[in-house]
């Protein structure tokens, strides 16, 4: 027998189920005097360069219902394309910005949303510019794996039409379910679990 | 944090046999929250080779002693002291220095400190239910807490969850992104559990049960259990970040 290739598999994902803001956002669950502040609630510090926006939506079940106990985390560049990350090799990011987010869907309105600047484009392995986009995480009760979308900008048709994620999708309707609608400074992004809108999702 | 280089290699794919399928109608909730289309498979970009790292300043004096860090001065949570400890490895086995690692998880009696908790057990005044730690270098952690109790969940009629503890779990990279559940050794209610057989392979089941530590126990103090998490792995990067002919 040859020498074995990887002694460790992944750990496997379980449900964060209907209790996990006691853990990802305590005083979201009103468990105060533990942390400060909820991770993630501010990805903004101070004076963040680039254009400021409100990102905004819900997640959505197969019967259309919002899901009001998820947690979505996103990660996204500053607006000069650069990642807040050790392994980021190409620059400095912005000091003042975190480049990761964290908000439980409000429990009345299923809605999450956060404050943050419009990304610059960061180039794919092969070198070509991607498209401005915020990468997305999903977790819920009921989710048994979290679920990896992106989200995009519709006042960035060109680069959109040149991105080489969104080139993959084969059934080409379906690239509008990873585009957040921008009007003024709000970009509402809705993320369809199932049906004919389901938000294309990645195994990345 | 270590000297070493940070490493800035594509993720190795993930086992998708090895983990749970999106849609397990005995696990009821998850018929319609799972997607029911194939997932688009793609290499990882910077977008998912990057991730937050968060910094030991993050963390208060108490944040991973469960047992204090909701009480009243002077006071403590009721129910068998434990320390859970262990690894977060990745796929290759190397130590993941600097991860943050988020736990949650029931009282002594099976009861949670939440608004949409509805079950009769009793609210035990000194436990929040919350800590949190960052590895060492090594990629080393751990952690007091008090052993949470199994509890019954609407899902059959007479569905329990075997005691338990959730981890969310940050490497270096977004794609690592984890959140699992450790079990302990010998619950006769893990053969029983619904979210448990999400997972089909028995090995994947047996790499979330915690067994008791005692060489790590405290005498006349807290009992251990060791938990090693894996995280994707990923490659070397010697080779790819220079183009063909440059
Ligand atoms: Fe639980």
């Amino acid at each position: 027998m040859p020498q074995q290739l990887i002694q460790f598999k992944e750990s496997a994902s379980q449900t964060a189920g209907p209790y996990v803001h006691i853990g990802c956002t305590p005083n979201f669950a009103e468990i105060s005097g533990v942390y400060e502040e909820d991770l993630g609630t501010r990805m903004l510090i101070g004076d963040a360069k680039g254009e400021r926006l409100t990102i905004k939506g819900r997640i959505l079940d197969g019967t259309g219902t919002p899901l009001k106990d998820a947690l979505v985390e996103i990660w996204q560049a500053d607006s000069k394309g650069l990642y807040n990350s050790p392994s980021e090799m190409r620059g400095s990011s912005d000091p003042h910005f975190t480049g990761f987010g964290r908000c439980a869907t409000d429990m009345a309105s299923g809605e999450f949303s956060f404050e943050t600047v419009k990304p610059g484009r960061v180039p794919f392995p092969d070198g070509r510019l991607m498209a401005p986009h915020v990468t997305f995480w999903i977790v819920a009760r009921g989710i048994n794996i979290g679920l990896h979308t992106r989200m995009y900008f519709s006042d960035e048709a060109g680069a959109n039409g040149e991105d080489p994620v969104l080139a993959r999708i084969e059934h080409r309707h379906r690239v509008d379910t990873l585009i957040g609608k921008r009007e003024g400074d709000v970009v509402t992004f809705d993320i369809h679990l199932q049906g004919d809108n389901e938000t294309v999702f990645f195994d990345i | 944090m270590s000297n070493r280089k940070p490493e800035t290699g594509a993720f190795f794919q993930r086992d998708r046999a090895w983990q749970p399928d999106a849609y397990t109608p005995w696990y009821k909730t998850s018929v319609l929250r799972s997607p029911e289309k194939a997932l688009l498979s793609l290499g990882n970009t910077l977008s998912e080779m990057t991730g937050p790292v968060f910094g030991h300043d993050l963390l208060g004096e108490l944040d991973d002693d469960l047992i204090h860090n909701f009480a009243k001065p002077g006071e403590s949570a009721i129910g068998p002291r434990i320390i859970v400890h262990g690894r977060i490895l990745d796929e290759r086995g190397k130590g993941v220095a600097g991860a943050l690692l988020e736990f949650w998880q029931a009282n002594a009696g099976g009861r949670y400190r939440h608004k949409k908790e509805g079950y009769v057990a009793a609210l035990d005044p000194n436990f929040g239910g919350c800590g949190r730690t960052i590895t060492d270098e090594d990629g080393y952690y751990s952690f007091r807490t008090i052993r949470p109790g199994p509890y019954p969940w609407p899902n059959g009629v007479n569905d329990w969850r075997p005691a338990h503890i959730h981890f969310s779990v940050f490497g270096h990279g977004f794609a690592q992104r984890l959140i699992t559940q450790m079990y302990f050794e010998g619950d006769p209610l893990i053969p029983l559990c619904p979210i448990i057989k999400t997972i089909s392979d028995p090995a994947a089941i047996d790499q979330l049960i915690a067994p008791l530590d005692m060489a790590n126990t405290i005498p006349m103090d807290a009992s251990a259990y060791k938990f090693d998490i894996v995280l994707r792995g990923r490659r070397s990067t010697m080779f790819e970040n220079r183009m063909e002919g440059n």
